[in-house]
């Protein structure tokens, strides 16, 4: 779908271009590395591990002391308060390792020189005698090896699985490898601290969560909250690697600061910034399905085992979303998965985008796939047979019940105008002429459950002041990180005073304007942040309705707020006008707005609960084409209707669908992480990451919001959140190579793709099925 | 400081800076010059953040050396508009709300305008080639590629 933005426009459910736009355009708008830094500002630089797991027998840092312009060098030793920022508390993630490292890369010391460049030579100067300890490094290791798991595992379950399987005519299981993802925001970690009187420091920080930075800076200087001011205007992307791995860059900055008196920047290269810092969890799911001759399932049992990395970090929520995730929008009879966080020696893998339900909804999708090519039907069939019902077969294996299910009508709704039906036929036709080159097409529904899991998260909240000139000023705990939540939450703060987006001026997130915020993620920015800035619009407003009620001695229910006017039956009064005045009259014109999701609650222990608000929906079809001689291959076409209930604005929802599903599809076929024996990634830039390119995504691409579509829950304005359930679009990319690739044995064998699909897996794929399977 | 003196044009003004022999053009932007539009996403001529003119011609500024641009001119994202009139670029960026986070979008300014000098009438293959020296982890590159298109358009001056 084409639009235009037109730049202002005054409402809600407007497409209206981001607030910074004209900046980012311009090249003028500030991130953290372009804040202009005080005289004399120092720059840190990391030194860290060449050992995935280690005793640390001898650091010695003399030569990083010696090196030109160094200021300082900073050890745990050196952490005023505590060396830790594990983010749940676990106490399993120091700021600089000790007396063992436990992953290659880990942070063992910093240095503190005059210019980057100085301390960046400086910090590969240390010598270190290790003496190596047995590392597990991939989740089969792990598993081998017996491992720990850095948290409890969940359980999920409902009705008699033994039973369901039993009383199945047919049963199969199976195992799913699913790559991890780096999340390359191109604006890497970067922190500036400037210390202040007293125990104060005040640390911009590239993150999502500022009021954490706040905490973990706190306690890693020993000081209170109240002394830490993070500030944080807008990142360069996010995606989850600044949800807790920002800790660290601020951490260190702070106590650089401290240490040394002056301003303290640390930002890493590209290459250490992807080798120190957490990404997406790889996950190997195994999993046994029971099912009928039409394809619908009795029974499932699944594992999702994740590789933790080193530390819990958010592994626990993270693994816990892919069991939430793994029924996607299928009713499973009976079923019982199970999470397994498995400790390894590698980076402690962390929030991105999904946060686990993507890799719980690709292991959820290949059992239907499974089935599919187990009953020779085409797998849409049944998905069909399997969606969740309305008033019945409507319960998750968590024991929500799906209230606002739309999957049937939005699926129906992409299979007619993506002509799926006719291009499948067309498709199965082509590749029956058996040529070199095959295709495949695959439409894939995606169901995601919004809310924090952890139900305290689900808060927010705002601060709103109208100015003596009529002027607003809005603040919010949320952060922009280019998905367009300053532009949203002014335009419903722009609507509510009946003001255009002129008079809203939107302002840095700021932990000393809003208290205690929780992290931008799990997609409730808008949700949360909107709803919290919507109440401070309100109690202003009824604060000026009062007044002007009494004035004209009308009731106070009769005042409106549009069109830059404050309006009373005949009364047209102008907004500054009416401000200015109330001020004179002594109204107080500043509201602290407040908001938390109602309804939602969530047992971990019994495994039940209502976890989620409501759930957003979408679907997509991706046809692709493959060569069976080299495994390359192209993604042709991809057609998409996503559901953002109604949207606050279309052209920044846009957006966020068709920027999610190509990272998806980079996730799943091209973005392959790689270590080496020893530990370390070797796929540290991105010469050796790819990440799709402008001539790698779909030529046709055809991209609707539902627009039929409206939240049943009373969420802002009756959008839905759009952040994260896009990217799980790009499964239909998957199923569509599968089933190319299943053309070579006639789609008798399941394919069984592990992800990233890259050529080569494409390749292998085809020469073993071509040899195993019935030939053609 | 020891340094080396350059004498250069950047968006048409003269300029010189002292600058160290190994020092980036990037670096001296960003560090000694405050413009700021040039972005490091890489520092490896892998992400086209960076991406400025030097005589005409595009370049990964954290490629080149700070001294290396005696003499020539360099052109910046600072320099795409002329006064308070963005460049059609821009305008069509902003029409087609082709950018999220914005931190790609100076590198992606910079590029489909050398494109466009070079070629005024490129086809979508050869936007889409064209703009393959440069990444944008958020957008998806659909709605670049239709802003350039239209940007070429307005250029060329057909009917918009
Ligand atoms: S920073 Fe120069 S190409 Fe990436
Ligand atoms: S808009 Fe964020 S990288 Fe392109």
């Amino acid at each position: 779908m084409n639009v235009t933005v037109k730049t202002p426009a005054t409402v809600v459910h407007r497409p209206t271009a981001h607030d910074s736009a004209a900046k980012h355009v311009s090249g003028n708008a500030d991130y953290v590395d372009d804040l202009k830094s005080p005289d004399g500002t120092l720059h840190a630089y990391l030194g860290l591990s060449q050992r995935a797991h280690a005793k640390v027998k001898r650091l010695d840092l003399s030569k990083v002391w010696q090196a030109p312009g160094v200021v300082a060098v900073l050890t745990s030793a050196d952490v005023p308060g505590v060396n830790d920022i594990s983010p749940v508390g676990k106490h399993d993630d120091p700021i600089f390792s000790d007396s063992e490292v436990q992953f290659f890369g880990q942070p063992m010391f910093a240095v503190v020189a005059h210019t980057r460049d100085q301390a960046r030579r400086a910090a590969k100067l240390a010598e270190v005698d290790y003496e190596d300890l047995p590392a597990a490094l991939s989740i089969d290791e792990a598993i081998a090896a017996g491992s720990e798991l850095v948290t409890e595992p969940l359980t999920l379950k409902r009705g008699d699985v033994e039973a369901g399987m039993k009383g199945a005519p047919h049963v199969l299981s199976g195992e799913m490898v699913i790559g991890g993802q780096e999340h390359f925001y191109l604006e890497g970690h970067v922190a500036m601290a400037i210390p202040g009187e007293d125990e104060d420091v005040t640390v911009f920080s590239s993150t999502q969560h500022p009021s954490e930075v706040q905490h973990m800076v706190a306690h890693a200087l020993g000081v209170k909250s109240a002394s830490v001011t993070v500030n944080i205007r807008r990142m360069g992307g996010g995606f989850g690697g600044k949800e807790t791995q920002a800790n660290l860059f601020a951490a260190v900055a702070a106590i650089a600061a401290k240490h040394t008196g002056q301003a303290v920047k640390i930002r890493p290269d590209r290459d250490d910034d992807m080798t120190a810092t957490g990404k997406r969890h790889d996950f190997k799911a195994t999993y046994k399905v029971g099912f009928d001759d039409n394809g619908k399932i009795h029974a499932v049992d699944a594992t999702f085992a994740a590789n933790a990395g080193f530390s819990a970090d958010l592994s626990g929520p993270v693994s816990d979303r892919a069991l939430f995730h793994a029924d996607n929008a299928y009713f499973f009879p009976a079923v019982h998965l199970n999470s397994l966080p498995l400790k390894t020696n590698t980076v402690s893998n962390t929030a991105f985008r999904g946060f686990g339900g993507p890799q719980g909804l690709i292991g959820g999708e290949r059992m239907i796939e499974e089935i599919a090519y187990a009953l020779g039907m085409d797998p849409l069939d049944v998905r069909k047979a399997n969606f969740y019902g309305i008033g019945e077969r409507n319960v998750t294996p968590y024991h929500q019940e799906v209230t606002d299910n739309i999957v049937a009508r939005l699926v129906e709704d992409l299979e007619q105008s993506s002509d799926y039906r006719a291009r499948r036929q067309t498709i199965i036709d082509f590749n029956a002429r058996g040529g070199v080159i095959r295709k495949g097409i695959a439409l894939t529904p995606v169901k995601f459950g919004i809310s924090f899991t952890a139900t305290w998260y689900n808060q927010a909240g705002a601060l709103v002041h109208v100015y003596r000139d009529g002027s607003v000023h809005l603040n919010h705990g949320g952060t922009e990180m280019g998905q367009g939540l300053n532009i949203k939450v002014a335009q419903v703060v722009a609507d509510e005073f009946g003001l255009t987006l002129d008079d809203v001026k939107i302002t840095a997130t700021n932990t000393d304007k809003v208290p205690n915020t929780s992290a931008t993620a799990a997609s409730s920015g808008s949700d949360l942040n909107a709803m919290a800035a919507a109440d401070a619009c309100r109690q202003i407003k009824s604060r000026l309705a009062e007044y002007v009620a009494e004035k004209y001695g009308e009731p106070a229910s009769d005042v409106t707020f549009e069109n830059g006017a404050v309006m009373l039956r005949n009364h047209h009064l102008d907004w500054q006008t009416i401000v200015s005045e109330a001020y004179m009259a002594r109204i107080h014109l500043s509201a602290a707005g407040y908001y938390k999701t109602p309804g939602i609650h969530w047992d971990r222990n019994k495994g039940q609960g209502r976890p989620f608000y409501y759930f957003a929906y979408g679907a997509s079809v991706s046809e692709v084409s493959i060569d069976t001689l080299t495994g390359e291959y192209q993604v042709d076409r991809v057609d998409i209707l996503h559901d953002v209930g109604k949207s606050l604005n279309p052209a920044v929802d846009l957006g966020q669908v068709e920027g999610g599903f190509i990272q998806g599809m980079g996730w799943l076929t091209t973005e392959e992480l790689k270590w080496n024996d020893k530990g370390m990634l070797t796929t540290h830039a991105p010469s050796t990451y790819k990440i799709p390119l402008a001539s790698d995504v779909p030529r046709v691409f055809n991209v609707r919001l539902a627009e039929w579509s409206e939240n049943v829950e009373r969420t802002i304005r009756r959008s839905k959140a759009v952040g994260e359930p896009p990217l799980m679009l790009a499964v239909s990319v998957v199923e569509a190579l599968s089933m190319a690739v299943a053309s070579v044995a006639n789609y008798k064998v399941c394919p069984r793709l592990n992800t990233p699909v890259t050529p080569e897996r494409v390749l292998m794929a085809v020469t073993r099925l071509s040899a195993e399977g019935p030939s053609e | 400081m020891n340094g080396i003196a350059v004498s250069t044009a950047i968006n048409g003004d003269d300029i010189e800076f002292l600058c160290r022999p190994e020092e980036t053009l990037l670096t001296v932007l960003r560090d000694r010059l405050g413009l700021m539009g040039a972005k490091e996403g890489c520092g490896t001529g892998d992400c086209g953040a960076c991406s400025v003119r030097v005589d005409g011609r595009l370049v990964c500024s954290c490629l080149v050396l700070g001294a290396e641009v005696q003499g020539q001119v360099v052109e910046t994202i600072e320099g795409m508009a002329s006064g308070d009139s963005l460049h059609p670029l821009q305008e069509k960026f902003l029409e087609h709300a082709a950018l999220q986070c914005g931190i790609c979008t100076p590198g992606f300014l910079m590029a489909a305008k050398d494109l466009l000098e070079r070629n005024p009438d490129p086809s979508e293959e050869e936007i889409r080639f064209g703009l393959a020296g440069n990444l944008c982890r958020c957008t998806g590159y659909d709605k670049i590629v239709r802003a350039v298109q239209d940007a070429a358009q307005v250029m060329r001056g057909d009917a918009a």
